[in-house]
């Protein structure tokens, strides 16, 4: 799900970098005014733990690679404006250091996994687990669902931004300019293997992270 | 032991599992991930490489790019998989400095 540099046009990435420039700096603020000094280690094992998680490729024989992203994971547990933190730190190392995601694609990138999926998965497990006990399954179940639909969002967001540059850029004879797959393939194929497969593995994640904090540390998960 | 230390020895553990996002999809040949094609085999899918992502494919180069040290060419599973270990250790630590810095400014007393 890392837009590589050359995917989408120079409109695109300036269009996504003034989205998540407001963003950054509301995510900021607020982080200021809620988060205890005594959860900044929590807030860098959340980056840290989306960098590697983001590393586990993992296959669809014959075919392609994809990953879980971390980010609703981190966003239960430490709220979404901070996970908004946590995964644009991991997502803007990546990118520098490892050439994963382009630096021009950083603005979509964090927009779609350091913005819209901890969001959407945040109030996903916040409405499903509405009332629910902190030891309860449905608080499970809740982180799973959450992390499956979240990572599907984030997926069929990249899709539509890669599969909109054929339409916006293209040279007199119809060659496209930067990504070269429209809409009709891009946003299937994303979405596709998203939910057949990865989808599958965020929600395992997120949803045995959150048992085990069930048993060993359920003060993480009032609130 | 405190949860923040297991926590810590569980992404430890995560990171000695990393080099299986390597090895698992190089033995089902499972090629890259959709849309991050490298230029070459944008050629092979579509026929053609689009102009301005020749463009602008190149823009940066990254010092350890594919979480692999000297391009990764032609090394053994061995050297990848430890060059991909040393890269999550050094992309991890950069993640909790960062995180840490931006805490002294963005947390409460």
């Amino acid at each position: 799900m890392h837009i590589p540099d050359g995917y989408l046009g120079p409109a695109t990435c300036g269009v996504f970098y003034a989205v998540m420039l407001p963003i950054w700096t509301a995510a900021a603020k607020i982080v200021k005014r809620t988060l205890n000094a005594k959860q900044v280690p929590m807030l860098a094992i959340g980056a840290a733990f989306s960098f590697v998680i983001m590393m586990l490729n993992i296959p669809i024989p014959g075919g392609t690679t994809g990953h879980a992203v971390g980010a609703v994971l981190v966003a239960i547990l430490l709220g979404p404006w901070a996970a908004c933190i946590a995964i644009t730190v991991a997502l803007v190392i990546q990118a520098l250091l490892f050439g994963d995601g382009g630096i021009t694609a950083i603005g979509a990138n964090c927009f779609n996994m350091a913005f819209v999926m901890p969001f959407t998965g945040y109030y996903i497990y916040k409405a499903i687990s509405y009332k629910a006990p902190v030891g309860s399954k449905r608080r499970v179940v809740a982180a799973g669902i959450a992390g499956y639909v979240a990572l599907n969002i984030a997926a069929g967001l990249t899709g539509l931004e890669f599969g909109l540059q054929p339409l916006l850029h293209h040279t007199a004879t119809g060659q496209a300019l930067y990504c070269p797959y429209g809409l009709k393939v891009a946003v299937p194929v994303m979405l596709g293997e998203h939910l057949l497969i990865f989808g599958w593995v965020e929600a395992i994640v997120t949803a045995l992270v959150i048992k085990y904090l069930q048993k060993n540390s359920p003060e993480l998960l009032i609130g | 032991m405190k949860l923040i230390n297991k926590l810590w020895l569980g992404l430890g553990i995560l990171i000695i599992l990393s080099p299986l996002g390597l090895i698992l999809p190089e033995h089902f040949k499972a090629g890259s991930a959709w849309g991050e094609w490298g230029v070459g085999e944008i050629q092979k899918l579509a026929g053609y490489i689009p102009k301005g992502l020749d463009k602008f494919s190149h823009l940066w180069s990254a010092p350890l790019p594919d979480y692999a040290f000297r391009g990764g060419e032609g090394e053994s599973v061995l050297v990848l998989s430890l060059s991909y270990i040393l890269s999550a250790v050094i992309g991890v630590f950069i993640c909790i400095g960062v995180v840490f810095i931006l805490g002294k400014f963005l947390s409460k007393k």
